[in-house]
């Protein structure tokens, strides 16, 4: 049987290995830190007013948001609701977080509807969204005048007045493909030209923050299902524990 | 027997009318199982409480979710939001699907293991891989539900695969979809099936399944009859009844697995993007095919082996007669010695090699392509039909060792 | 023979304790079954309280507000109509409005916060009709008001139920408030 077993693990050894390189910069990694609600807050301020003009989070609804968060419905009303209904009339505290822009809007002016963001820490990651968000640097030969090293430009950035004007640093690096040297260009670094009104690390953290609020808005009910979670595994212990001496009080029978 | 009608009282009133106490002794109190069901034979049962499982908490879906292009995925999202608890229904669901295809591999390996599909058997063997059968169909519909990226492309991939067979390929593609392309009407109609159709299927499936078993009478890993050997009142001397003894180990079994299904659904529903895949929380987007689709980690070895292959039609033909060898695979055996335990060396090898490529198959399917896993591809898919041409080639004078006439 | 009985015992029990706790269990599992039955986070949003514009209802009139996916009337009743509320009150089964629901501040004759304004939800107490408004129906001890289709419920101007008809209660008053002359917020009690 041990045989077997180490041949199965050779066989297998080669797919495990491959893994998949990345190129991309920057390439940090973050730890969401799920009970700082504070900084949650701070995420969900520059939420409402830098992203939702355009990004929605239609599957979220302000008051419960203000719940998961320790926020009033008052205070939710007063500094996260910025948006109005079609007559003009502040937007409930239990409606949907619709971007300020309609959809139809959007779609003439930019040809598509901005992304929901509701679920995009589910789907991108909060390390990318990390990334990407501090990743927009000056590229004259964009129409915008700005690219991503993440992700090719695909919106304006932002956050910019924040973040300030940072070039990327560049260096030429060569691979042989074919039998042949092919010299390709990576990005190793940011150098900032003209500073915006928060210090790198101020930045730093406003886009953590950010990234936090997203990664509890793609799953609001993640606290409530780790709490229930450990209830259930506790009870289905003490259950084990029960059901075990039952089969080995029956089981006295067989052996 | 005949005490039954004599007995007053409601039992007495009803089994005048209806056999619930023959029922119940039929198939659990004086069903007599052999007494040496290992770990194997837990997966059995696990297989009718997931079940369960997905009965129940499909039902509580289907009262939320909308089956409309436009609305399937946000009312999903609402699901999970919006309405009380959804998010646990849902997970359970979710989690649900993966943990049937775990506990399904798991009892079918037990009966290539132990010989369960082999004479007298055959029948049980032959529903159990429809209701697999079903359950794929299942599982394949319901994952357009969400209608998600992945559900969208993973459905178009495979739908697109029956546009391989000549002639009516295309026409038959066309039909499935409904449309020129996967929209409503598919996503509709599938609803229909995955809700109405393929589990009345299922149900029927599973209890022609169990009503063989217990015709028959189970397998156990010695792989003998116990039958042969009966007591003054016809019992089988190395047979138990199945209630209480097997009931209260298989109690032992669920909670155990309601443990760790459990921590999938509370701690970790998506398994790292293998139950809920990341690019199912990306609305369908008929424009925009995700940069990487692969289908949910249980179809992956199917769709290796049709990666594998450079022709459409060989590759989808195939990627079915992968799953139609299981099928004939009692009249594959042509051996006579049930139990790994008594068979050949040569059977321990073939089966080891049929995990192996299984299990690589099945991460090679989740996996981007590249030249070196095309390549393992094929040799994995290779160690896959091998199994069977080498079963076939050795069960015919296996050299087996003495089988023991009773359990001991 | 005694250690026998002790197995029995200790059998019983566990098999007892087994199932007592697998009771427990399935209630627990229950619970989120049932309570996805709920109105959903939507639904709550949807009830929200909501503002009725009154300031262009004519004397006698009548106009339909939604509440809650129901319907939710404010009708302003002339001298006419509020004169007959005291001379009604005789044939009306709970005429102080003792076993009906409205909030405190409408728990009088007019069943309104100002008595010229009826706020009130339109659905009969019998079995949910909704009942017509009937100024001008007059017969017998009736003087005007609601009248039920559906089983013939009568009500006065205040919405009060007559004896002898199906409905047991008065028809329910929701809470709101003037937030001025002209507008009522539908659904929540004013500060006080």
């Amino acid at each position: 049987m041990n045989k077997v077993l180490i041949i199965v693990a050779t066989l297998l050894s080669p797919v495990m290995a491959w893994g998949v390189e990345s190129t991309t910069y920057p390439n940090d990694e973050i730890e969401i830190d799920w009970d700082d609600k504070a900084s949650m807050q701070r995420g969900a301020r520059t939420f409402v007013n830098y992203c939702m003009s355009c990004h929605s989070a239609a599957y979220s609804r302000y008051n419960r948001v203000g719940q998961d968060l320790g926020i009033s419905d008052e205070q939710v009303l007063e500094n996260l609701v910025f948006t109005t209904d079609v007559n003009g009339e502040k937007t409930k505290v239990g409606e949907l977080m619709k971007a300020t822009m309609t959809p139809e809007y959007a779609e003439k002016a930019f040809g598509v509807v901005p992304l929901d963001l509701s679920l995009i820490a589910r789907s991108r990651g909060v390390n990318w969204l990390y990334n990407y968000l501090r990743a927009f640097h000056v590229d004259e030969s964009n129409p915008l005048g700005m690219d991503n090293s993440v992700l090719p430009v695909a919106m304006p950035h932002v956050l910019v007045e924040l973040q300030g004007y940072q070039k990327a640093k560049k260096v030429t690096r060569v691979k042989r493909i074919n039998n042949k040297d092919v010299e390709y260009e990576v990005i190793v670094g940011f150098d900032l030209i003209k500073p915006g009104s928060q210090s790198k690390a101020e930045y730093d953290q406003t886009v953590y923050d950010l990234v936090g609020f997203l990664d509890y808005l793609s799953e609001p009910y993640r606290q409530t299902r780790i709490d229930v979670g450990k209830g259930v595994i506790i009870f289905l212990l003490i259950f084990l524990v029960l059901v075990y001496f039952l089969k080995k009080e029956f089981w006295k029978d067989i052996h | 027997m005949s005490d039954n009608s004599s007995k007053n009282g409601i039992m007495g009133w009803i089994d005048a009318r209806f056999p619930l106490t023959k029922m119940w002794e039929e198939h659990l109190s004086k069903y007599y199982a052999p007494k040496n069901f290992n770990f194997w034979y837990f997966f059995g049962s696990l297989a009718l409480l997931v079940l369960v499982i997905q009965i129940v908490t499909g039902i509580f879906l289907t009262m939320h979710y909308k089956p409309d292009g436009d609305l399937a995925f946000i009312s999903v999202e609402y699901i999970m939001r919006d309405v009380d608890w959804g998010w646990l229904i849902r997970y359970l669901h979710s989690t649900g699907s993966s943990a049937f295809f775990i506990v399904v591999y798991l009892h079918m390996f037990r009966g290539v293991m132990y010989g369960s599909y082999q004479k007298p058997r055959e029948l049980i063997w032959l529903f159990g891989m429809f209701i697999y059968l079903a359950l794929m169909a299942e599982a394949f519909m319901g994952y357009l539900l969400p209608w998600g990226q992945m559900s969208y492309w993973g459905a178009q991939v495979i739908i697109s695969l029956f546009g391989a067979i000549p002639v009516i390929g295309d026409d038959l593609t066309l039909w499935i979809r409904g449309d020129f392309v996967i929209a409503d009407a598919t996503l509709h109609r599938f609803f229909a099936l995955h809700v109405v159709a393929v589990p009345l299927v299922l149900i029927m499936l599973v209890v022609m399944h169990i009503l063989a078993l217990h015709e028959v009478g189970s397998n156990n890993p010695e792989g003998i009859e116990i039958k042969k050997y009966k007591d003054e009142d016809g019992n089988p001397l190395d047979g138990i009844p199945f209630h209480p003894y097997y009931s209260v180990k298989d109690l032992v079994g669920v909670v155990v697995f309601l443990i760790l299904f459990s921590v999938v659904v509370f701690f970790m529903p998506e398994m790292g993007g293998y139950f809920l895949e990341h690019a199912n929380f990306v609305p369908a987007n008929q424009y925009q095919t995700p940069e990487h689709i692969a289908p949910v980690w249980y179809f992956t070895p199917y769709y290796a082996i049709l990666r594998a292959v450079p022709d459409k039609l060989i590759g989808v033909i195939l990627m079915f007669a992968a799953i139609f060898m299981l099928f004939i695979l009692p009249w594959i055996d042509r051996g006579k010695v049930h139990s790994i335990r008594y068979r050949s060396t040569s059977f321990k090898w073939l089966l080891a090699m049929l995990v192996v490529s299984f299990v690589g198959l099945g991460y090679l399917g989740a996996l981007p392509l590249s030249d070196i896993r095309t390549f393992f591809a094929r040799v994995y898919s290779i160690g896959y039909f091998g199994f069977f041409l080498g079963l076939w080639w050795i069960s015919k004078n296996e050299k087996t060792k003495p089988v023991p006439e009773r359990i001991q | 023979m005694s250690s026998e009985v002790s197995d029995n015992d200790r059998r019983r029990f566990l098999t007892a304790a087994t199932v007592v706790v697998g009771a427990v269990g399935t209630g627990f599992v229950a619970v989120p079954f049932i309570k996805s039955w709920n109105p959903s986070a939507r639904a709550r949003s949807a009830g929200a309280p909501i503002k009725a514009d009154i300031s262009k209802l004519e004397m006698g009139q009548q106009i339909i507000f939604k509440w809650q996916g129901k319907p939710v009337w404010v009708v302003r009743r002339d001298q006419k109509a509020l004169a007959t509320l005291s001379r009604v009150a005789e044939n009306l089964r709970d005429a102080d409005s003792e076993d009906s629901i409205q909030p405190d501040y409408a728990r009088n004759e007019h069943r309104s916060i100002k008595p010229e304004y009826l706020v009130i939800v339109g659905i009969c107490t019998h079995l949910g009709c909704s009942p017509t408004y009937r100024p001008n129906m007059i017969e017998a001890d009736f003087l005007g008001g609601f009248f039920c289709p559906c089983h013939g419920s009568k009500f006065d101007f205040s919405g009060r139920v007559y004896s002898g008809v199906p409905a047991p209660t008065n028809l329910t008053v929701p809470p709101h408030y003037y937030i001025d002359d002209g507008l009522i917020l539908i659904g929540e009690d004013g500060v006080a």
